[in-house]
């Protein structure tokens, strides 16, 4: 006699610990992939600031001079600590989405089926020191230097 | 759907690849002025990607997050809700960053 069973939602995030590798994988580039599109919305509202400016309107900058108000957004962004580490983090948010997403791809074409675990192990590697290695480029200028 | 969110996919993965490289590597994020985004908006290869980028990214993230609540079980009218809200929001963020671009080139002025 067949007997259905109710397995929950798939999603259940009260079961975190039956988890495998798959899962994780799944769940951390759907929370990347939230990251993304918020910071697109943000990206495009600082980016916006490109309209007024190309109207004229100017700003006086911290060194007393007059400059488009893009050009003051973004200077001031940059020269802000945590802005720089907010950036870091959507470097690593951004490359695991990417690497993550090839492996989709690939696996999604019947490639690499049986390394899946394999792969994603090796996609937070890659982005751990793609990071890494970004982290002078990213910190570079701040504070004058 | 399921293909769309999947040749868009291909298409970022490079773009934004490409995006990061240039704007933090190449140049630097912190050197950014509105002269040198002119310039390289002016040019019309650079100005089709990124609005390509922009569509394609829209896309993706949009319909990426209502196949995110899909998953959490989200039904009927709040399904219904969630279709009109992310789509209305996808096209809002379209228009601006086509406007946005079209005064960085300047096209509009």
């Amino acid at each position: 006699m067949s007997q259905s069973y109710n397995r929950g939602l798939v999603e259940d995030f009260g079961r975190w610990k039956e988890f495998s590798a798959g899962m994780w994988a799944w769940i951390f580039h759907k929370f990347t992939g939230w990251v993304l599109v918020g910071y697109l919305f943000t990206h495009i509202a600082v980016l916006s600031t490109a309209i007024p400016a190309q109207q004229g309107e100017m700003v006086t900058n911290s060194a007393g001079e007059q400059v488009d108000v893009y050009t003051n957004t973004l200077t001031l962004l940059e020269s802000t600590f945590v802005v720089r580490l907010l950036e870091v983090g959507l470097l690593a948010v951004a490359v695991f989405h990417i690497l993550n997403g090839i492996r989709l791809l690939l696996v999604d074409l019947g490639i690499g089926l049986e390394s899946q675990d394999k792969t994603f192990y090796a996609s937070l590697v890659l982005t751990g020191a793609i990071v890494i290695a970004s982290v002078p480029t990213f910190m570079a200028g701040i504070g004058g230097a | 759907m399921w293909l769309l969110q999947r040749v868009t996919a291909a298409f970022l993965v490079v773009v934004l690849a490409f995006h990061f490289f240039l704007l933090h590597f190449y140049h630097h994020a912190f050197e950014i002025t509105l002269m040198g985004t002119q310039t390289r908006m002016q040019d019309v290869g650079y100005f089709a990607t990124m609005w390509l980028f922009l569509v394609t990214a829209t896309f993706h993230g949009v319909n990426g997050v209502y196949n995110a609540l899909v998953n959490q079980g989200i039904s009927g009218t709040p399904k219904t809700a969630v279709k009109a809200i992310l789509g209305l929001a996808g096209l809002l963020l379209v228009a601006q960053g086509t406007r946005v671009a079209l005064y960085m080139n300047g096209f509009l002025a």
